[in-house]
């Protein structure tokens, strides 16, 4: 770890994307995450990486796909709108099994909407998107340290599953500017071209064939199914979350990202007034920490869940916790980000003066 | 310790320069610090305001939803940011540009006939050191000598010979600051 600087979010991703030993990136511009392509395109030519503004997001992703069949590490960025375009490429490379790192500075919506931040893509994010039975891994940071953390183990994971990892992060993590520490960087030279990768035939036996077709349909129920067993192996070992005195606890708040960080204050705000909440912040938004909240609802009265949407990782916790406890929600919608007040006093609302 | 302030003014002013700079401080004296910049889709010219939290602990939202303290550099901003301020908040003015007087009477207020007196210093662009330098006096968040060190991140190169005019700036800021304290 290195000197600490103060950085733009948007910008911290781009660095430490490159640190990770990202080579490619494609991209088309949008608010509120233009600094992460610029960034980009200042950095990589000096680095002899690649970087291209594509004429749409449905040819970056297609470049993005083209790319990562070779087995190199590439990423796009843009945000909810522009993520909204790529869907079908990301149908495309999850039913390919190719390793690509895609990161969504989320904005309100639906439409057009505003630049202002949000987490309303959380269902498309964690219930696939595209078409199709699948998933991507998804981060969920509510730090520019943890984004710039994450960001390496993105393209950890991605390589790990040869699978799609999305950070999923929101227009005020992208503007915002936090100190931040970038990790070392990754030796590039070591990096060694996959068996699978297609690059030609070479000394191999037969050529390698990536494709998402199959068009028998015992054959595609095959790759399903070996889409589903890579899923499973995710499930048990990838959760990852973050319990915030959660110990002693007699009620939960759920959140992620930035509502995280402050719902973080909520707590610290209910236990300065004697008021044992903890808060339970997945960090993995999927795979989603089904166990852990299932353990804790033995534990606590309710759970409280806060999003900046009308309650999409709800239904989650709600699965989660499978009627054993109420779980309540409190949102803003449209790009409004609560206060940690307002959030407070909403809980103590649930309290009904009990306390 | 948590403080945050709100600077505003039209774009070209230096409020960017003056929130990353206290936020750059911040950072150098080892503290948690948020910066947001607003970033609606006016182009130059509009107005432009930003917000800075500077704390001992880990900062919980960088959004600034009702200012403990303001350092207000226009009209359209005064118009925008007092109905918002705390009780008993801090507003720091620069009298130049803004004609009126405030209206709330449950706010403390400094007016700064501040391009005036950047102008007697000799640039007038520094007129945001003399508002930022005034409010770090008045609220400390950070020591002033930590926001004249970090200057050097922002006037690199051929603006670096602007160090002394700021750091100059800066001083005559608080300066002020120590008067109205005083005359309490």
């Amino acid at each position: 770890m290195g000197e600490k600087v103060l950085m733009k979010g948007a910008e911290a991703i781009a660095e430490a994307a490159i640190r990770a030993g990202c080579m490619a990136f494609f991209g088309y511009p949008i608010t509120p995450q233009n600094e992460t392509p610029e960034y980009f395109s200042r950095r990589m030519p000096e680095l002899g990486r690649v970087f291209l503004q594509a004429e749409s997001e449905v040819a970056s992703i297609n470049m993005v796909y083209g790319a990562a069949c070779t087995g190199t590490r590439v990423i796009t960025t843009s945000s909810s709108p522009g993520i909204s375009l790529m869907q079908e490429g990301f149908s495309y490379i999850a039913n390919s099994n190719v390793p690509c790192v895609v990161v969504n500075a989320m904005r309100g919506g639906p439409g057009l909407g505003d630049i202002a931040p949000a987490q309303a893509d959380y269902f498309q994010a964690t219930k696939g998107g595209g078409h199709g039975d699948y998933h991507s891994i998804v981060l969920a940071p509510h730090t520019i340290q943890e984004t710039a953390d994450l960001m390496f183990d993105a393209f950890d994971l991605a390589d790990k599953y040869r699978i799609m990892v999305v950070v999923l992060v929101d227009g005020l993590m992208g503007q915002m500017m936090e100190p931040v520490e970038f990790k070392e960087w990754v030796d590039v030279s070591k990096f060694k071209t996959p068996e699978w990768a297609t690059v030609g035939q070479g000394d191999r036996k037969e050529r390698n064939i990536i494709t998402s077709l199959e068009i028998l349909p015992e054959g595609l129920e095959k790759m399903n199914l070996a889409l589903q067993e890579k899923y499973k192996k995710i499930k048990e070992n990838e959760v990852r979350l973050e319990e915030y005195e959660m110990d002693d606890a007699e009620y939960a708040l759920t959140a992620f990202g930035t509502v995280a960080r402050i719902a973080k204050t909520v707590v610290d705000m209910a236990r300065a007034d004697g008021i044992k909440l903890g808060l339970i912040r997945p960090i993995t938004v999927w795979p989603f920490p089904e166990k852990e909240i299932a353990k804790r609802a033995e534990q606590v009265k309710f759970f409280f869940d806060v999003e900046m949407n009308e309650g999409q990782m709800l239904e989650d916790v709600k699965l989660a916790v499978n009627g054993k406890k109420p779980v309540h929600y409190y949102g803003r919608l449209g790009g409004v980000v609560p206060t940690a007040e307002e959030i407070y006093g909403e809980f103590k609302k649930l309290l009904g003066g009990k306390e | 310790m948590q403080k945050g302030v709100v600077i505003a003014g039209f774009g070209g002013q230096g409020v960017m320069l003056a929130g990353e700079l206290l936020a750059e401080a911040g950072k150098d004296e080892e503290k948690f610090v948020t910066f947001l910049p607003s970033y609606g889709p006016e182009m130059r010219g509009g107005t432009a305001n930003c917000d800075v939290i500077i704390s001992d602990k880990p900062i919980a939202s960088p959004v600034i939803g009702r200012p403990e303290a303001a350092i207000i550099m226009n009209l359209p901003s005064l118009d925008k940011f007092e109905p918002l301020m705390k009780e008993n908040g801090l507003l720091i003015l620069n009298k130049t540009l803004i004609p009126r007087e405030v209206k709330r009477k449950d706010v403390r207020v400094l007016q700064i006939d501040a391009q005036t007196v950047a102008r007697e210093l000799g640039n007038e662009k520094v007129t945001n050191m003399i508002l930022l330098g005034a409010y770090a006096e008045i609220e400390k968040p950070v020591k002033l000598e930590s926001l004249k060190k970090a200057l050097k991140h922002f006037l690199t190169g051929k603006k670096e010979k602007l160090i002394p005019i700021n750091e100059k700036a800066l001083e005559k800021g608080a300066e002020i600051a120590r008067e109205f304290l005083g005359g309490k």
